[in-house]
């Protein structure tokens, strides 16, 4: 059985078609990077997996999206309870305006854990696998809004690791970085990795090519090619990838 | 450029100005003018404060000795009751001989207190003129009564007022603030795009309607409810007027709150759903703390509406000038007071004075809560980044 897959899913946003019959099968404890040019649905891909899209309005979804092999679309699925199995990085660091401590604990504190012991370990743990408790361990009452923009991206992952999902989407996590706070969390991926089934949206080559096991290559709302990384980059099936790749278009 | 000058400078000459009058009260007697209070040469008292003569006059003292002077119970005397001392001849057709019998009587009685115009003051009068005081702030800010037009020494006690403004003005915040917050949680937060769209201009609309109506509205309607409800004996009562100054206070309070609750940036919005929150916990712990500055600012100015709000006010409130004690009594706000009672005030006298003196004392509680408002926009901006 697949951690995630999608079977023919179609998405629109109105009338318009943003994903057209999009079919991919991710292993668990992997790290597959979604790659294309602007626009051509990778991060509507991604947030099909926690439901996140169904806050548009207008949107329609068809197709199954499964998880652990259940349609997590199907009636009766709480999206709330989902949404505690799968963690999410979004492109810009989007800390709350509460402390540090108070950032990494919301997720435990609206699932209703009230042990604050447990909640005191569950941060401290979240930030030393996110590498900053060196940089944040005498600070944590401040606004997490003091901290740089790298700290508090991996502020928000150890946010997204506190409930300890078994899946983190991260969409464009290191886009808002500089080459230092990237390399951080890319060595971060790998170590997570034993842990976490990732999913992570990418606009830069190296670090698809870097970080991940599995590439998908969308192109105008299709799923162009899907394979291993390695293949991908090396050896692409199809033009359209090698002329993306190799920085041609897109 | 020039024309903020001009507006400033206008402002600026509309405070002065009702400050200059304003103030003007505290050089002004609260005695009633052309009138002379007398007591008998060998009474010690000196000095009587305002609250103490409308006392003796109410007869609710009746003895020196609570007022600083001898055991002597007090004989009120008015000029009118002249005749029951005196014949129409020993008095004089033209009250030639006034001055000298209002002489001699109190110069017989060691108890008595007489109230008289100046001009039958005699020439060598033989008892003691009591020395009007000016009114203090003491008087104004401590008086219990607000009744400038009492004889013959005005009250001027602004209590009964300020508090009637407070419990109005908070009555109708308290009743304003959930409701408005829960409109403009779901206006921002809940309702479809269209929805809001209908909803925002009719809302708006509210703070368009003439307050005279909503005076009509409190009298037509809340009155009697409150009245049948709570079994006062009269519906207009404090909360009739907390009542319509929250639905006057609605549109600004929503407006604001909603503004400031939409501009909550939408990946905070994710960031707390993806962890699992719901849509209430994300309101709860995510949008109205971010909102929190705004909303609080747009409390504050319903408030500052609520509290310089006249007509309707006017209309619903009973307008009693007593302290109150409960929202259910009959009260009457600092505005409604001005409204009802300048046209009436001899312009330039001591109650006209005392009405602008009412102003400056609104004018500072209404600055004072905006620039609570700007402190707390300022903090919110210092807090961003
Ligand atoms: N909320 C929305 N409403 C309408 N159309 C949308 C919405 N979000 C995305 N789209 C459209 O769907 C298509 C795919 O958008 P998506 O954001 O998934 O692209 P992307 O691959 O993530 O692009 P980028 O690399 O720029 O982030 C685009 O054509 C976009 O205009
Ligand atoms: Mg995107």
């Amino acid at each position: 059985m697949f951690k995630l897959e999608s079977k023919n899913v179609d998405v629109f946003y109105g009338s318009s078609q943003a994903l057209k019959n999009v079919n991919i099968e991710i292993q668990n404890n992997t790290v597959t990077a979604l790659i294309g040019p602007s626009g051509c649905g990778k991060s509507t891909y991604l947030r099909l997996f926690n439901r996140m899209n169904d806050l548009i309005d207008g949107i329609k979804i068809d197709g199954q999206v499964l998880i652990d092999g259940q349609d997590i679309y199907a009636k009766g699925v709480n999206v709330d309870i989902l949404r505690k199995r799968v963690g999410m990085v979004f492109q810009k660091p989007n800390p709350f305006p509460k402390t540090i401590f108070e950032n990494v604990a919301y997720g435990l504190r609206v699932n209703g854990v009230k042990d604050e012991n447990f909640i005191r370990e569950r941060v401290e743990t979240s930030i030393k696998q996110v590498v900053l408790w060196d940089e944040v361990k005498d600070k944590m009452k401040r606004s997490a809004f003091e901290l740089s923009g790298g700290q508090q991206q991996r502020l928000c992952i150890a946010r997204a690791m506190a409930i300890e999902p078994s899946i983190i989407l991260m969409d464009e996590p290191t886009s808002a970085l500089d080459p230092i706070s990237t390399s951080k969390i890319e060595e971060l991926i790998h170590e997570l990795k034993s842990k976490f089934t990732i999913v992570i949206v990418t606009h830069n080559m190296q670090q698809a090519a870097r970080v991940s096991d599995k590439t998908a290559f969308f192109y105008l709302g299709e799923l162009v090619e899907y394979g291993e990384t390695k293949q991908i980059f090396t050896n692409p099936k199809q033009e359209k990838t090698q002329n993306y790749i190799t920085g041609r278009f897109g | 450029m020039l024309s903020s000058t001009v507006t400033s400078l206008t402002v600026l000459l509309i405070v002065v100005f009702l400050f200059k009058e304003g103030v003007g009260v505290f050089d002004k007697t609260a005695m009633e003018e052309g009138f002379v209070i007398a007591i008998n040469k060998n009474n010690p008292v000196d000095k009587l404060s305002s609250e103490q003569i409308k006392n003796i006059y109410d007869q609710k003292i009746i003895s020196w000795e609570e007022v600083g002077g001898k055991k002597d119970s007090i004989f009120l005397f008015r000029v009118d009751d002249i005749s029951n001392f005196y014949t129409d001849e020993q008095i004089g057709e033209n009250f030639e001989m006034l001055p000298y019998r209002l002489s001699s009587l109190v110069d017989s009685f060691p108890g008595v207190i007489a109230f008289f115009p100046e001009k039958y003051l005699d020439k060598n009068f033989k008892g003691k003129k009591l020395e009007a005081d000016k009114v203090t702030l003491a008087e104004f800010f401590g008086g219990e009564e607000w009744f400038p037009t009492a004889h013959p020494s005005a009250q001027l006690g602004v209590k009964p007022l300020i508090l009637g403004t407070l419990w109005v003005s908070l009555g109708a915040i308290l009743l304003a603030l959930p409701l408005a917050l829960a409109a403009a949680i779901y206006m921002s937060e809940i309702a479809k795009e269209r929805v809001r769209r209908i909803m925002k201009p009719l809302i708006e609309l509210l703070a368009g309607i003439p307050s005279v109506v909503y005076g009509f509205f409190g009298l037509v309607v809340i009155v009697p409810l409150i009245q049948s409800t709570f079994g006062v004996a009269v519906g207009e009562t404090g909360l009739a007027g907390s009542i319509i100054l929250g639905i006057m206070a609605l549109p600004t309070i929503i407006t604001i709150s909603e503004d400031a609750m939409r501009n909550t940036p939408r990946a905070m919005k994710e960031a707390s759903l993806a962890l699992g929150a719901s849509k209430w916990q994300t309101i709860y712990r995510v949008v109205i703390p971010h909102s929190i500055s705004g909303i609080s600012a747009g409390a504050i100015l319903g408030i500052g509406r609520a509290i310089g709000e006249t007509m309707a006010v006017l209309m619903v409130t009973g307008n009693a000038a007593v302290i109150p004690h409960g929202i259910l009594e009959p009260m009457r706000t600092i505005p409604a007071t001005i409204a009802a009672e300048l046209g009436e005030a001899p312009n330039g006298g001591l109650h006209y004075k005392a009405l602008f003196a009412l102003g400056c004392v609104l004018f500072i509680i209404t600055l004072f809560l905006n620039l609570t408002v700007e402190f707390i926009s300022n903090r919110k901006k210092a807090h961003k980044h």
